[in-house]
């Protein structure tokens, strides 16, 4: 049996797909649960995901993740289309949100996506450009 | 413990009945079952007893070991423990001591109401919650087959197990104690009895989970002590005596959000079914309920005991039974000194993850393994037929992997090769040997 270095998967998000919201972050989860990782650090990678697939449900128009699994991390890069954030420090802090009334009700857009995402990570890269879009790379050690 | 007894289940296969379909790979929610050799087989490392190949099998080919009356015919003094959902299976009901006396007449000297020790769980539970804040979300135990999918897919919320007995266990303790009180016979002299709805209590009696040993003697089915009971209720109705020790809570644990209402808090979630089970605890582990929540009842079955598939009635129909019987009665019964002093209450023992889906020993061997299974699910058909006798194409792919099955009994290909002359067999193969 050859060696692999790494194991790649690709997942679209849609806009405003609230329906399949999360299922991007479960299927990664549930193969990570049948790989010899910690529940702990499979916990980190769900929530972390989780919350990235809802910001591109919510304020981008979409976009794709790519995850790549390693013998001792993971890497979830998450890359929307747009619209972009103009203050990157202002959306980090606990609490901020621009999410419409209307997600509000659905009980997302508390202002802890971004928060969340940088907490249960071990590195967290962040770069966004307004009309362009945002790339979220986030990595876990197992 | 060794494995054998570790993954003990009651459920079983009549081979004679099976007839190879897939029915039964269809309907198990842990993918416990494959066809092989034409005849449905249980992988015991994943089954965790929810009965729902009975409840769906055509032929009648899934059953559950159960003990029969002469289980206790070594005991000396007989008492039956009847759970809350045994209730819901009679119709024209007023009296619970109606079904009690019944069951004094066809063979026990006593009865003992799993729903008055369901009572007791009740106020330990809310005793518990009152002096344990945290984890913040206690998921209850009392359903057997909840805890085994919990061991082996949920290992990051065992620590949210709610300690406690099931009711059974602690009804079970107080009778033995009780019977020995009345009789001056030893305890290994009394015979405790559950009539049971569903097998999974017959697995958690022999392999408790957060406990060394059950305090029961022998697991008997509703469907075997129905039959008997109908004769002897009609008997029983013209002059019953008063064993009646539940009330409302007691009897409301028989079905779904029973067991959360006699919690007395207004913030706890109830789901019942199995897909619906498995979809909480799914949210649960992932943290999406954006809620305050406290208690998390769940039932493996539908409507909760009353849709365990050794039941006779339509769980719909016995829930609603429930309902008219709990009219008549107290919210809860006073626990009188004799039988509250001292049940064991709390859990033994931790219960411990079992990876039992694991695809390698190290990181690496499963990550080489993922990437051969992705590889290989590209060449499958990947529409989940059945015809290879695993569920999915997934799953028959894990299987391979795991030594446990071979992907060339893909029919699909098969079909596809003779029909079209398509030979997706050499890419298989290529992946295959990679």
């Amino acid at each position: 049996m050859s060696t692999s270095d790494s194991l790649h998967f690709q997942y679209t998000v849609s806009k405003d797909d609230f329906t399949h919201a999360g299922s991007a972050s479960s299927d990664v989860k549930n193969k990570l649960k049948k790989m010899n990782v910690s529940a702990a650090a499979v916990r980190k990678v769900s929530i972390a995901m989780y919350e990235g697939e809802i910001n591109m449900i919510i304020h981008a128009y979409g976009g794709t993740i790519d995850v790549d699994i390693y013998e001792d991390r993971i890497v979830m890069c998450l890359k929307d289309t747009g619209p972009g954030i103009a203050n990157i420090e202002e959306a980090m802090q606990e609490g901020f949100s621009t999410a419409p009334a209307d997600v509000i009700n659905l009980g997302f857009g508390a202002g802890m996506g971004l928060p969340n995402m940088r907490n249960n990570t071990d590195e967290f890269q962040i770069e966004s450009e307004v009309g362009v879009g945002t790339t979220v790379t986030m990595t876990v050690y197992f | 413990m060794d494995d054998k007894q570790k993954f003990f289940h009651s459920v079983y296969l009549d081979k004679d009945k099976c007839r190879g379909c897939i029915t039964c790979i269809k309907t198990c929610p842990t993918q416990a079952i494959r066809v092989r050799n034409g005849k449905a087989h249980i992988i015991k490392e994943f089954c965790i007893d929810c009965g729902e190949c009975i409840r769906h099998c055509p032929h009648y080919a899934k059953q559950a070991n159960f003990d029969q009356m002469d289980a206790l015919d070594a005991f000396k003094y007989k008492v039956a423990l009847p759970p809350p959902s045994l209730y819901g299976q009679f119709n024209h009901l007023d009296d619970v001591n109606i079904i009690l006396t019944a069951l004094t007449m066809i063979g026990f000297d006593d009865v003992f109401e799993v729903g008055a020790a369901a009572e007791l769980v009740s106020d330990a539970t809310r005793k518990y919650l009152a002096e344990h804040p945290d984890p913040k979300i206690l998921i209850s135990t009392a359903c057997p087959t909840v805890t085994r999918l919990i061991r082996i897919r949920f290992p990051e919320l065992l620590d949210n197990l709610l300690p406690l007995q099931p009711p059974v266990e602690v009804a079970a303790q107080i009778a033995r104690k009780r019977a020995v009180e009345k009789t001056g016979l030893k305890p290994e002299e009394i015979g405790i009895a559950f009539i049971s709805p569903c097998p999974s209590k017959v697995t958690a009696q022999r392999d408790p989970l957060g406990m060394k040993e059950s305090n029961i003697d022998a697991v008997l089915a509703v469907k075997d002590v129905y039959p008997m009971m109908l004769s002897a209720m009609k008997k029983a109705q013209k002059d019953p005596l008063d064993y009646c020790l539940s009330g409302k809570i007691g009897v409301g644990w028989g079905h779904t959000g029973g067991e959360a209402a006699g919690v007395l808090l207004d913030n706890y979630i109830a789901a019942d079914g199995i897909e619906n089970v498995v979809r909480v605890l799914e949210d649960l582990e992932d943290e999406k309920f954006q809620m305050d929540i406290r208690f998390v009842e769940l039932n493996s079955c539908p409507g909760g005991c009353v849709g365990g598939v050794l039941n006779v009635e339509n769980p719909f129909a016995a829930s609603s039974k429930l309902k008219h019987l709990k009219k008549y009665l107290p919210v809860a019964l006073s626990h009188p000194e004799d039988y509250t002093q001292n049940p064991e209450m709390e859990l033994t023992e931790k219960i411990a993850y079992e990876p039992v889906y694991m695809l390698g020993n190290s990181m690496l061997e499963s990550i080489n393994n993922m990437v051969r299974m992705e590889k290989l699910l590209r060449v499958l058909p990947g529409i989940d037929c059945g015809g290879c006798g695993a569920p999915t194409c997934k799953a028959l792919v894990e299987d391979h992997i795991r030594g446990k099955g071979d992907i060339h009994s893909c029919t699909e290909l098969l079909r596809r090769y003779y029909l079209y002359g398509e030979d997706a067999f050499e890419a298989l193969e290529e992946e295959n040997n990679l």
